[in-house]
Formats: C-alpha cells, structure tokens, sequence
C-alpha cells in the first residue's frame, strides 16, 4: 500500500471525528490530530480502533500513545503491516 | 472488588447520586437499581405540577451504574489506596419509550462493547417495576 493510499484511508477513518473542516481538507503528514483537527481523547480511540479493523492489526498502549499526527500514524500501520 | 467498594469510591453525593444497589457485576456486564424519590430535586421544575423523571436524569442513572460502576470493577487491579476514578462523559445516543414518574424503582442493565485506552463503551438498557424498557442506548466516557 502506498503512502497517498494510507492517508486515503486514514481520511477515511477520522472523517467523522474532527471538529475543524479546514484542516481535514488541508490534511497532510504533519497534520495532528488534536491540535489541527480537534478530534477528542475519546474519538481518538474510535480512530485507533476503527484503523485495527481496517488493517487487521493490533494496536498496543505505546503506539496508541504515540499515533497523535498522520505522520505517526502512518508510520505505526507501516510497521504493523510489515510485521505481519 | 465488591459492590459496597464499587459505590463507596463513586464520585458523587446527594443529590446527585443515582445508585442505590448493585446486584451483579461482571468483566462483561453490570445490573443495578436506583428508586427515584419523591421529592427529587428537579421535578420542582420538570413539569410545573407534573412531575416526570427528566430524560437527561434517566440517561445519569444508565452512565452512573452502567458505565461508572462497571468502570470502576474493570479497573480494579490497577487502582490503589485512596483511589479517586477520574470520568467523563464523552457521548451516549438513547432512545425512550416510557416515562418514569417520583417512586417508582428502576433497574440498569449493561453490556460491555469494549474497553480500550481508558475508554469505555456499553450498550445500556434501563427497566421499570414492571420490567418493561423505559429506555436504551449506548454511552461511553474516559476513566482512569
């Protein structure tokens, strides 16, 4: 899977969950997830959740602390993936 | 953990606490009750001379046992002494379809969806006397 592939779906995923429109529509790598796009603690883990049944992997309590920007999350799903 | 423990440590008080008892609680699912007074603070208000239970308060009954209590059992081998929960509400989606009027005992019955990262989400359903659905939906809230 591509890196535009995986921000597609992440885009996907978080759609529901953000407060601020312009930076969803602006979303890049560097975009984070609290701060630009207002998602809260409790969506948050509906992302993480909703990103595990998407992927199929499992996402443990260290990477859901870290999974705060498109940037980490991408890189934690890479990861995920090419430990399967 | 037993459920004497379970209410002692909720965060709540007069005339805000909405738990009476808990009869079974699980890894999975909690039941409990909660007899609605007669003279409860917002039937003053709700109606004007026509006191129903408000269905806000219904939805505190359902997150106060349904989620809190249960919350509170599924934290039980990470909380220590002088244990204070922190919670929030982070959202519930309910439906209703009888009215619950001053006296009348209610019973709260919850599933467990999942608990993940300090959330906590249940499918709850709230029953009359007579054990019909006065209610149900899904609520979810942070705790640690």
């Amino acid at each position: 899977m591509t890196k535009e592939e995986l921000i597609t779906s992440l885009k996907t995923i978080v759609k529901p969950y953000i407060q601020d429109e312009e930076a969803f529509n602006n979303l890049t790598e560097e975009t984070d997830f609290i701060n630009d796009l207002k998602i809260n603690s409790a969506n948050l883990v509906d992302v993480v959740l909703d990103v595990e049944d998407k992927f199929d992997i499992e996402i443990d309590n260290d990477s859901m602390e870290k999974m705060l920007s498109v940037k980490a999350a991408i890189d934690i799903i890479t990861n995920k993936l090419n430990q399967k | 953990m037993n459920t004497t423990e379970i209410i002692s440590l909720l965060p709540y008080q007069a005339p805000f606490l909405f738990v009476d008892a808990i009869e079974t609680v699980s890894e999975n699912n909690i039941k409990g009750s909660y007899t609605l007074k007669k003279d409860e603070y917002f039937y003053k208000g709700h109606f004007k001379n026509n006191p129903i239970t408000p269905g806000v308060i219904l939805t505190e009954i359902m997150a106060q046992i349904g989620v809190v209590c249960l919350g509170i059992y599924l934290m039980k081998d990470t909380i220590e002494k002088q244990y204070k929960p922190s919670i929030a509400l982070t959202s519930n989606s309910i439906d209703f379809f009888l009215p619950v009027f001053p006296n009348e005992k209610v019973t709260v019955v919850s599933e467990k969806e999942y608990f993940r990262f300090n959330k906590l989400k249940c499918h709850v359903k709230l029953f009359n006397e007579k054990e019909a659905l006065v209610c149900r939906g899904y609520i979810a809230g942070m705790i640690k």
